[in-house]
């Protein structure tokens, strides 16, 4: 079940490391991360002359390297970092480096249980896909946009196929790029491939994909849909029912299009990011009804409240019955849920989270160079000098608040659990 | 005059052109000058070509005019007569010649800088017209070579230059690198989400211009900033898409650029000096895609060191020497207003400047710009030589002791060094950047 | 001659001014629907402020950098515009028609003045005419209907002028001013003499993309 179910939900704050104090054992310390779930925080120091390491909860790994970069903690905990060694570059998972090593790499990716790393790789000026250091067979002339599985089984990525110069437009626009899974490519080549979505079966991978310099359309596993588009936007496989949808322009305006036939009767000046509510029922993205107005259409009927700047980082709750966003007017960030934007704006937003029983929304936010967390609308009593995402407990009773404490060396890192009604009074 | 133009003497061969025109039949340009003005000419098009009454205002605005000995070919609105004014009067029923010779005076003899629509009374944008029939030469698949090349590259690596993921984020770490030997504890802060501000580029500086990515880190360290750089694609500014007319891998491309700087959580994004790509994100890429305005606030180098300068965030130890002279870039000056704080800048970082003339939205064009540099080299000269007057201005400055010529621009830069080199005017060119980085103070160690 | 002139001075001044102010509300209604359709942004970007800022700087001569440039063309072409629309509405003669018609009156202008204001006009047109065959780009940009177009807008001044002076075939010249008029009234929506009303929408939208989105002048 959810990773998080095994965490500490006892209320209360513990103390877990004087971050303050690092810049004094260390050469420097970049920004810090905290652990899902908040037992750690952790950040690239430099431990001496060319070498670097990484700081957990103020103890550094054993291993140092000439450099590290991209410090992410992966769902399940494992903090990875893309470490070089006498110039080859591998990926360090809790301190211990992956034996194969590769001349580049880069692009970390995670599954949602963490049990799978994957990354691009450069080898020899060729480059292929790595997952938990495992290389595809085949190598490419150039790489992009890889994607892994829902069950981390399988990797794909968008691959250049044939060889051609600079300058050589003719030869380019025979189409020299495909789509290769776990290594294989496609039958078919295109003059573009780009961002790619597996099945959640990992079965079938389909691809936004250019098929001469003004058609675009979707391939799935090599097979392109009948229909063509004058511009098109990445798809996304139905949770159960194995139909692929993109947004597309067709006939005036941009519409959903479902395996190669619009679905959508609305045209709008913009469709993306459309996803799936968990059940699968109901489809939503984030649309621009009227040029320069922004929000969320859910079945191809928008919210009535429009934001002018942008709208991003949408999500459903897990029943499939709610969805937030972030609205921008004016560089003031709001959270908007169910069409209702919360009353106070920010000059940041991060990601809104559901709480697992959909009842409540979270969301960091920053004003003024300070962060907190706002629950429902209602702001934490204190700001901070960092927050980082909240987190609910799998009963939806209680939220976890990762923060740093004070300024200066008395910078704290603390991880707080809180009950939620003590924050919705 | 006969509406099939002229052949000139001194053809130049453009691969893209020609062998793209190979496949074109009359019917073929018509269906698709059809299809294309059905779905796009509208009622700007319309009335830009049809009102248009052949005063001849426009003309001395076109530096390709003046420099061609006033040759009428030249003139803004004869552009407009030899293009699409036919193209409209004959709906589109035009020979494949007319089309070669259209796409050549669309992509190679206007440069988009606009200075023609402060000089037309009624305010027709001949950009506008001229963008129209690139997108049409798009359409039929006669782009010159050069630039459709850059437009592919856009298509594949989202960069203007094949520059792949690994190499991007390869050259940070090396100017990262180099710039700690100079300023202990430097970073170039890759992948910081919630910084400030994105710092974004175009192509070239990764690739020849890795200097001023160094410079910029310098900068921003001694200035104390929190800041960042994406290691994903989606850090190029620049677009080329654009002026092939292909707008849908425009879009593309900068949708990819905003969404970078929303996914890091940034407030703005500010961009190295290039004026084009000022262009492609401030005005033409955003509406293509439906934000009316940028989605995430674009601040141009210009402007961005004016902020520093004004709040004095950077220090000058010792101004710049030599007396310099300003190139005003069109797309930040006609395209943002940007002159005065220009200015500010350089004065405050220089010791002696001496103004050219026409000078702040006046300005005339370097001739690079609009794509016409990215046109690459057989249409160099042609180039070179369609801006005497450009030429005649850096000599007057330097008649009046100017020995640099600041040009905050990319294309500017390319442009004008050619200019200098051909014309032999023996001036030296630099970016703000480059002076900041030689003027002001620099901290030993940011630990 | 007299069942001409009835025809003339009256089912086809309908006509022409029927023409003249539908072919107006024509050309504007059926711009606006299509730029809603295919230019959207114009509506977005217009700002009222900033599109009369640019079109009081080019309405008025020396208000903008390309006028100073040439002093000569700028005063001659304000003069025309001037005189082109103040001595026909203003004309005793035309005043005292409208006036037996329709009962409805308006100062007029001396007569004397009203004459300069032709002669004016006419030469203006002259000027015009020698400007286009004598100046290379002018020339180059011009095709017949250009020339057609001001010998169209110089007639009414040129027949009116004579009929005013009683000179020979008045009567003649008369009926052929009129016919003129009417002509010109006819083909301004439709010809580039748009320019008319066009002008504010043009110069007006420039205005707007300059001022308010580029921070920049446009004159």
């Amino acid at each position: 079940m959810d990773i998080s179910n095994s965490w500490d939900w006892n209320a209360g704050k513990k103390e877990i490391a004087q971050f303050g104090n690092w810049p004094a054992s260390f050469d420097w310390v970049e920004e810090p991360y905290a652990s899902p779930d908040g037992e750690k925080i952790a950040a690239v120091v430099k431990t001496g002359e060319m070498e670097f390491s990484v700081c957990v909860n103020g103890t550094a790994w054993e291993n140092t390297f000439d450099k590290v970069w991209y410090l992410r903690f992966a769902p399940d905990g494992r903090l990875t970092g893309i470490v070089s060694d006498t110039g080859q570059w591998t990926m360090a998972v809790d301190g211990v480096a992956w034996e194969e090593q590769f001349d580049y790499l880069w692009d970390t990716q995670f599954t949602k249980d963490g049990q799978t790393i994957v990354c691009a790789v450069q080898q020899g000026m060729q480059y292929l896909i790595a997952s938990n250091g495992a290389l595809w067979e085949t190598k490419f002339a150039n790489i992009g946009h890889s994607a892994v599985s829902l069950d981390g089984s399988r990797t794909a990525a968008s691959v250049q196929t044939e060889s051609f110069n600079e300058g050589e437009i003719f030869k380019f626009q025979e189409g020299c790029y495909s789509v290769a899974v776990d290594g294989k490519v496609w039958d078919r080549n295109f003059i573009n491939a780009w961002r790619l979505a597996f099945s959640p079966d990992s079965q079938k991978v389909a691809a936004e994909v250019r098929v001469n310099l003004y058609e675009y359309t979707i391939a799935v596993d090599g097979q392109a849909w009948d229909t063509t588009y004058p511009i098109i936007w990445e798809p996304c496989f139905h949770p159960s029912d194995g139909s692929v949808f993109a947004p597309a322009k067709a006939d005036g305006g941009w519409t959903m299009i479902r395996d190669g036939k619009p679905c959508w009767n609305g045209r709008y000046a913009q469709v993306w990011h459309q996803m799936f509510s968990p059940d699968g029922n109901r489809l939503a993205a984030i649309v621009a009804p009227k040029y320069g107005k922004w929000t969320m259409a859910i079945d191809d009927t928008p919210w009535s409240r429009t934001f002018d700047g942008f709208v991003t980082d949408a999500c459903f709750s897990p029943d499939s019955s709610r969805v937030a966003c972030i609205g921008v007017n004016d560089k003031r960030y709001q959270v908007c849920v169910d069409g209702q934007a919360w009353s106070e704006g920010y000059d940041m937003v991060w990601a809104p989270v559901f709480s697992p029983d959909s009842q409540h929304v979270a969301a960091k936010v920053e004003k003024d160079g300070k962060y907190t967390v706002v629950v429902d609308g209602q702001k934490l009593k204190e700001s901070y000098t960092m927050v980082w995402d909240p987190v609910f407990s799998p009963d939806s009773q209680y939220l976890l608040l990762k923060a740093l404490e004070g300024s200066g060396s008395d910078t704290v890192y603390t991880r707080t659990v809180l009950p939620l009604k003590d924050i919705l009074g | 005059m006969n509406d099939e133009a002229a052949v000139d003497k001194n053809k130049i061969y453009d691969e893209g052109i020609e062998k793209g025109a190979e496949k074109l039949t009359p019917e073929i340009i018509q269906n698709v000058y059809r299809k294309m003005v059905d779905a796009e000419g509208g009622a700007r098009l319309k009335t830009y070509v049809e009102t248009c009454v052949s005063c001849g205002l426009c003309s001395e605005a076109c530096h390709f005019y003046l420099s061609n000995d006033k040759d009428p070919r030249f003139s803004p609105a004869g552009k407009v007569k030899q293009t699409m004014a036919v193209l409209m009067k004959k709906k589109g029923r035009v020979s494949v010649d007319f089309m070669k010779r259209a796409s050549e005076i669309a992509s190679t003899e206007c440069n988009l800088c606009k200075r023609c629509a402060m000089y037309c009374p009624f305010g027709l944008d001949v950009a506008y017209v001229m963008l129209f029939v690139r997108r049409l030469c798009h359409k039929l698949g006669i782009s010159p070579q050069y630039i459709q090349d850059t437009a592919h590259s856009h298509s594949v690596t989202y960069n203007q230059m094949w520059v792949k993921e690994d190499e991007w984020v390869d050259s940070l770490q090396w100017q990262e690198e180099e710039a700690q030997e100079e300023i202990e504890g430097l970073r170039i802060p890759i992948e910081k989400e919630g910084a400030d501000f994105m710092y974004s580029v175009i192509g070239p500086e990764p690739k020849f211009r890795a200097q001023l990515i160094y410079q910029a880190a310098v900068i921003f360290n001694a200035a104390g900033l929190n800041w960042t750089m994406p290691a994903t694609p989606g850090w190029d500014n620049s677009d080329m898409a654009m002026y092939t007319g292909d707008n849908e891998i425009m879009a593309r491309t900068k949708r990819l650029h905003f969404e970078t700087a929303m996914r890091l959580k940034v407030k703005r994004i500010v961009m190295g000096e290039c004026g084009h790509a000022f262009r492609s994100i401030y005005d033409m890429g955003n509406r293509a895609l439906g934000w009316r305005m940028p989605p995430v606030e674009v601040t141009h180098s210009i402007e961005f060191f004016y902020e520093l300068l004004k709040a004095g965030k950077i220090k000058i130890a010792q101004k710049y020497q030599p007396t310099v002279t300003i190139h005003d870039p069109c797309n930040v000056i006609r395209g943002r207003g940007l002159h005065e704080m220009l200015r500010y800048v350089v004065h405050a970082i220089c010791e002696n400047v001496e103004e050219m003339h026409p000078n702040r939205e006046h300005n005339f064009c370097c001739a690079a710009g609009g794509g016409v540099i990215n046109c690459g080299p057989p249409w160099k000269m042609k180039r070179v030589d369609g801006n005497k007057v450009k030429a005649q201005q850096l000599f007057d400055a330097k008649s009046r002791g100017a020995e640099t010529c600041v040009a905050p621009c990319h294309n500017c830069h390319g442009g004008l060094e050619d200019i200098i080199h051909h014309n032999e005017i023996g001036m030296d060119l630099k970016f703000l950047g480059d002076i900041i980085y030689e003027v002001m103070e620099k901290p030993e160690s940011v630990l | 001659m007299h069942a001409i002139y009835n025809f003339v001075s009256g089912p086809l001044a309908w006509v022409a001014f029927i023409l003249f102010f539908g072919g107006i509300l024509y050309q504007l209604i059926s711009r606006a629907i299509m730029a809603k359709k295919k230019d959207a942004f114009i509506y977005e970007y217009w700002s009222f402020y900033h599109a009369f800022r640019s079109i009081l700087h080019w309405i008025f001569p020396f208000a903008s950098t390309n006028s100073r440039n040439r002093p000569v063309l700028s005063v001659v072409t304000f003069i025309f515009h001037i005189c082109i629309f103040v001595a026909p509405i203003f004309l005793f003669a035309h005043i005292t028609l409208i006036n037996e018609a329709f009962n409805v009156s308006w100062w007029f202008l001396p007569d004397g003045v009203a004459d300069i204001m032709t002669l004016l006009v006419i030469g203006a047109c002259i000027f015009f005419l020698i400007r286009r065959l004598t100046q290379p780009d002018v020339k180059f940009l011009s095709n017949a209907w250009d020339y057609v177009l001001l010998a169209l807008v110089a007639a009414p001044f040129v027949t009116g002028y004579w009929a005013y002076h009683q000179w020979p075939g008045n009567q003649l010249v008369t009926i052929l001013h009129m016919l003129s008029a009417e002509i010109l009234l006819a083909i301004i929506p439709f010809t580039k003499l748009n320019h008319m009303f066009l002008f504010f929408f043009t110069r007006g939208y420039m205005g707007s993309e300059f001022g308010a989105v580029r921070f920049a002048r446009d004159w």
